[in-house]
């Protein structure tokens, strides 16, 4: 399953980290971020609760840049 | 610029502006620091603020956590203007960068301007109300009144009108459409009101397909945005890392081999200036700019791409493989010679279309078509259809026989030798030869020169693949001027070719298909790079392809060479240039040359520098 959120993030650097932090998250197979289109790409694992697992990205995101934002 | 933009930009004006009041007042001693701290606090309290809390959850060489280093280094030393500046001049090469990137976020929502705010459903009481796009479902009835934007594909129930298909093809030529006719949603309707029925919801319409696909093109990153990404997580370290050696081994050098005093403060300061150099932002945020203006510029010229690193792939492809019907040439059979025998044209023609009038085989329409005239069928008589000869008929007390040679032979008439391409009807009257008429495939306009223009381009070879017999399909190679061309394939046998050159190539020389998108499709996924005739929103086809072009003509596939080229060109020049004077600057400032002030001038003026250059490649008007 892929979905894609939309997200705020200042600097392109940041959104490298957003994209490693979302692919080391449990139950997230593939990731991307685009720092131009604010935009983040997850393809999901099987059986995995999409919701759940986008709580647990966006927390890991905000430990690397707090001024970071997912709308979930 | 946004509202935090704003605030930002004032807090850079006031800092400034005390920073100069402080620099010009006597006051000496703590009294200067204090007030130092008011601009340096006033411009970079956010900065500092996230680089502790950088450090807090473990991320060390993160950006705002190297210039607070910096600036409390130089303000430890006692340089207080410096570290106030070097804060200010960050913040404003933040602003500049964060004000270019929305600007060119905003150009190219602009140029892919196709998104309907909304459309007219009619409802059940024969009253229209205007409803969100997204709430319209298939199969109910839409009106679209002159000027308006077409919302949802469809079929006409009532009216003809002209369509301005631009936002689509990048073209301006208009397009007659009628009832019965398919539209297209992103098409903007000029002259009068159409009764739509919807055939498809929103988000499975046109508009909706190219917005998603452009979004997440920039999803599909090029190996130089890879690059870049991972050479920025190893730079900042390095640098940061050889910083601290400068600040320790420089003055541990001079105490231990020269006997000389360490002059501590002297190589602090020029580790602290490696520190302001040590941020990566200009490499980083100019070629992931530079891609998405290349691929905006692109989708303005009715060129989509499907993600950078099939810009990447462009701009180094080396073989190019063509699929004939419906790519280079129009895939509709006409008329193209009428080559009488004692008679005029217009009389071949006519007797001919005569004689075809009873078939429904697509050559005889072919045949009428071209004739045009109303035919007086009463003057027709005993029609008979010899299936894989032609037709026999009488009109107006004549026989007429019209077909291939063996219809001829079977009247024991002479057929002229005829090396034509395409298919020749020969048309004889009471037995006597009276002539032939040529039908064959046209090329389309752009597919002239296409070939020559791709060699110029750096193309090595150009091969044509199609199912069609050799007489036509050698035709069009020789007149194109392929090197190559295949005949009589299979669509299988067509993967085979493409695998078979592949498999002939060097790794880093790129094999470009182009295909009609539509029986192609196996072709189009196995190269390199598949571009698609896209017959303005086959389905198929934006699935299959990585590129397609909109408005199918042959003229937009040197054009996208020459947009790939252009945007890898910046890319480079980008890469190049923010290394080069990075390099520079660690350089000086390892040599005490260059303080404080200048790296931060040569790091926000080479990141402007980038993103201005980045913002080139969204102009594709003079290519």
């Amino acid at each position: 399953m892929k979905k894609t959120y939309k997200i705020e993030v200042d600097c392109a650097v940041c959104a490298g980290k957003m994209e490693d932090q979302a692919k080391k998250t449990s139950g997230v197979k593939e990731a991307t971020v685009s720092f131009m289109t604010q935009k983040m790409k997850v393809e999901f694992e099987e059986d995995a609760d999409a919701a759940a697992v986008m709580e647990q990205v966006r927390a890991a995101c905000k430990k690397v840049e707090s001024d970071c934002e997912i709308f979930l | 610029m946004s509202k935090k933009q704003k605030i930002v930009l004032a807090r850079i004006l006031l800092a400034a502006v005390l920073m100069i009041v402080i620099l010009l007042s006597p006051v000496k001693g703590n009294l200067r620091f204090a007030l130092f701290m008011i601009p340096y606090l006033v411009v970079g309290y956010d900065i500092l603020r996230k680089a502790f809390l950088g450090v807090v959850h473990g991320q060390v060489f993160d950006e705002n956590f190297l210039m607070a280093v910096a600036t409390v280094g130089a303000i430890l030393l006692g340089e207080y203007p410096e570290g106030v500046s070097v804060m200010l001049f960050y913040q404003i090469g933040e602003l500049f960068q964060s004000v270019a990137v929305d600007r060119s976020r905003k150009n190219i929502a602009d140029l892919m301007d196709i998104v309907p705010e909304y459309a007219n459903l009619e409802t059940g009481k024969g009253g229209i109300e205007k409803v969100d796009p997204d709430e319209v479902e298939a199969g109910s009835v839409i009106v679209i009144k002159p000027g308006e934007k077409v919302p949802i594909d469809g079929i006409v129930l009532e009216g003809t009108s002209v369509l301005n298909t631009s936002a689509l093809t990048g073209e301006s030529m208009p397009r007659d459409i009628g009832p019965g006719e398919t539209i297209i949603s992103g098409c903007i309707n000029m002259t009068a009101l159409l009764r739509v029925k919807t055939t498809k919801e929103f988000e499975d319409s046109t508009v909706a397909k190219i917005l998603e696909l452009v979004e997440n093109s920039a999803m599909k990153k090029a190996r130089s945005e890879n690059f870049i990404t991972r050479f920025a997580r190893y730079y900042t370290p390095a640098v940061c890392l050889a910083a601290l050696c400068l600040a320790l081994g420089g003055p541990l050098i001079r105490m231990a081999f020269l006997h000389q005093a360490p002059m501590w403060t002297d190589w602090i300061t020029r580790a602290l200036t490696f520190l302001v150099i040590s941020c990566p932002c200009a490499l980083v945020i100019s070629i992931p700019l530079t891609f998405f203006g290349g691929i905006g510029g692109a989708s303005a010229r009715g060129i989509l791409v499907k993600g950078s690193n099939y810009l990447e792939k462009l701009a180094r492809a080396k073989y190019f493989v063509l699929d004939k019907t419906g790519t280079l040439t129009k895939g509709v059979f006409t008329v193209t010679k009428i080559q009488p025998v004692g008679m005029s044209e217009e009389e071949l023609l006519e007797i001919a279309a005569y004689a075809e009038y009873f078939s429904n085989h697509p050559i005889s329409q072919c045949i009428r078509e071209a004739y045009g005239r109303e035919i007086d069928a009463s003057r027709l008589s005993d029609e008979r259809e010899i299936s894989g000869h032609g037709v026999e008929v009488q009109y107006q007390l004549k026989t007429i026989a019209a077909g291939n040679s063996k219809l001829m032979h079977k009247w024991r008439i002479a057929v002229p030798e005829s090396s034509e391409n395409g298919t020749v009807i020969h048309v004889a009257v009471d037995g006597k030869y009276a002539g032939y008429i040529l039908i064959s495939d046209t090329l389309k306009e752009g597919a002239r020169g296409m070939l020559e223009e791709l060699k110029r381009l750096g193309i090595k070879r150009s091969v044509i693949l199609t199912g069609d017999a050799r007489g036509p399909a050698m035709a069009v190679g020789r007149e194109l001027k392929a090197d190559d061309v295949k005949y009589d394939l299979l669509p299988e046998n067509k993967v085979d070719q493409v695998e078979r050159m592949m498999a002939n190539k060097y790794p880093d020389e790129e094999l470009v298909f182009v295909g009609d998108g539509i029986n192609d499709a196996p072709v189009l996924m196995r190269a390199d790079v598949g571009i698609a005739m896209g017959a303005m929103g086959s389905d198929a086809a934006i699935e299959a392809a990585d590129v397609v072009l909109m408005d199918d003509d042959p003229v937009k596939i040197p054009l996208a060479i020459r947009i790939a080229q252009k945007t890898m060109k910046i890319v480079y020049q980008n890469i190049t240039l923010a290394l080069a004077v990075k390099l520079i600057c660690l350089i000086l400032g390892a040599l005490g040359i260059a303080g404080m002030w200048m790296a931060i001038f040569a790091d926000v003026g080479i990141m402007v520098i980038c993103v201005i250059n980045a913002m080139r490649a969204l102009n594709t008007k003079k290519l």
